[in-house]
């Protein structure tokens, strides 16, 4: 097993064990969609049009509230010094670090949404699509939040600074994504070139988030 | 001299205070000139007297984007050269950036009341305007945040690139995302080409601010090394007691 499988398996086990906090973004995410049609009532029509909006709003807070533990429990335990001067590069490490995040957060809202979206009246069709536009848009949520945790990692109350940072930069993956739903759903756009776009934020999420989070992290930590 | 030489701040200390009165008199005489330029400027057919906001509006818009390109060229001094004045640039042009996106929102929605009868629209520009404010908001938290000034110094140049490639697709993103929403319902602005008794004074109110803007960033960088020796004269005296 090389370095890198090694550090997303320990990161994984990790997450899914006591004091790992996995599955804590989907009890959020379950909350945020109960409280939503006590706001705007029980109207089912209502709740099946806003339905794709709600669920992606949801997961996107879900995702933002698990990033404060990509980095900072090893940051905490003395375990991301070590990672840092291992011999694998600190790029490949950090994306390794927020794959196994994204696995263990934001696949778990991937799969719950479909079973959500039956709380919002959404047919099948459309939890379809906003399952498969989640699948698409959460690996850049996660990859953007990364260098937002980067940042942050060594702050002591960094968790409110972390959303202020991060939010702004996730504004084109929730247009692209309710959008995307959206087109899948009631048209009348086609649905390829949102669902397009989404796919490229999440590539080049993929690719800036790791530079920017080895950057952050070899300048920030002394 | 070349930047190497005003990596010393004394020596950037003395060159500010040596042009900071040429560059504020040079500032005056700007917005003397651009003011009258305007005041003589025709009202628009349709909108009136209004059009005059936009003397205010663009500038302030121009020189909002144009902060950030400057921070991100001080952010690349940051991390590549490690120059000291280039975190001091960085830090000083944070808030006047924030501050003009501000005047250009404000600009902008005292405008959109008489044309568009509310204050706010989620129109594409405003709306990307909106973002790169909440976005200089960002940076600004996290250099009031990182209590050494070089550790933040190198957080916010990190921060300020990552913005420097995300904004244009957050541009893109909004203005897609607005076309999908509503078609031609809001006026466009500045859609047709611009009539000359207007560009003019325009062009001559961009230079004024432009001057203004360079005015506020050197005074602020000299205020910002100042305020660094004193912390670091306090901190000495500190040690010094202990």
């Amino acid at each position: 097993m090389g370095p890198l499988t090694a550090l997303l398996v320990r990161d994984m086990r990790m997450a899914v064990r006591v004091g790992g906090g996995a599955l804590i973004g989907v009890v959020f995410f379950l909350m945020v969609v109960t409280l939503v049609p006590f706001a705007v009532g029980p109207d089912l029509a209502l709740l099946a049009r806003i339905g794709p909006a709600v669920l992606w709003l949801g997961a996107l807070l879900a995702n933002l509230l698990g990033l404060d533990r990509l980095l900072t429990s090893d940051y905490e335990d003395g375990s991301l010094d070590l990672i840092l001067m291992a011999r694998m590069p600190v790029e490949l490490a950090v994306a390794a670090k927020a794959l196994a995040h994204w696995l263990t957060t934001g696949l778990p809202l991937v799969i719950a949404a479909p079973l959500l979206g039956i709380l919002l009246n959404l047919d099948p069709k459309a939890s379809g699509a906003v399952a498969l536009t989640l699948l698409a848009g959460t690996p850049a949520l996660t990859f953007i939040g990364l260098i937002g945790a980067a940042l942050t990692v060594a702050l002591r109350r960094g968790g409110l600074l972390l959303a202020i940072l991060v939010l702004p930069l996730n504004t084109p993956v929730l247009i692209f994504g309710v959008a995307a739903s959206n087109t899948a759903i009631v048209g009348p756009m086609p649905f390829g070139p949102p669902f397009a776009v989404l796919c490229a934020l999440s590539l080049i999420s993929m690719v800036i988030g790791p530079f920017a989070a080895a950057l952050a992290l070899r300048y920030g930590l002394d | 001299m070349t930047l190497i030489a005003l990596a010393n701040p004394s020596r950037f200390h003395a060159l500010a205070a040596r042009v900071l009165p040429w560059l504020a008199g040079a500032t005056f005489v700007a917005f003397v000139v651009a003011g009258v330029a305007a005041s003589y400027a025709p009202d628009d057919y349709q909108q009136g007297a209004t059009v005059k906001i936009m003397f205010i509006h663009v500038p302030a818009a121009w020189l909002g984007i144009f902060a950030w390109v400057l921070m991100s060229a001080a952010a690349l001094g940051t991390l590549v050269w490690r120059h000291p004045l280039a975190d001091v640039a960085a830090k000083a042009a944070a808030p006047i950036g924030a501050a003009f996106t501000l005047m250009c929102l404000l600009t902008g929605s005292l405008w959109g009341r008489p044309m568009w009868g509310t204050y706010w629209v989620w129109d594409a520009r405003l709306t990307s305007v909106l973002i790169l404010f909440l976005m200089y908001l960002g940076v600004i938290a996290l250099w009031r945040t990182i209590e050494d000034p070089a550790r933040a110094a190198r957080a916010a140049a990190v921060l300020t690139l990552v913005g420097f490639i995300n904004i244009p697709i957050i541009k893109f993103s909004v203005d897609w995302w607005n076309t999908l929403h509503q078609g031609a319902s809001v006026l466009r602005l500045g859609g047709s080409t611009i009539h000359v008794s207007m560009l003019i004074p325009l062009i001559a109110m961009l230079v004024a601010f432009t001057f203004l803007f360079i005015t506020l960033h050197l005074a602020a960088m000299r205020n910002e090394i100042l305020r660094r020796r004193l912390r670091t004269m306090m901190m000495l005296q500190a040690d010094a007691a202990a």
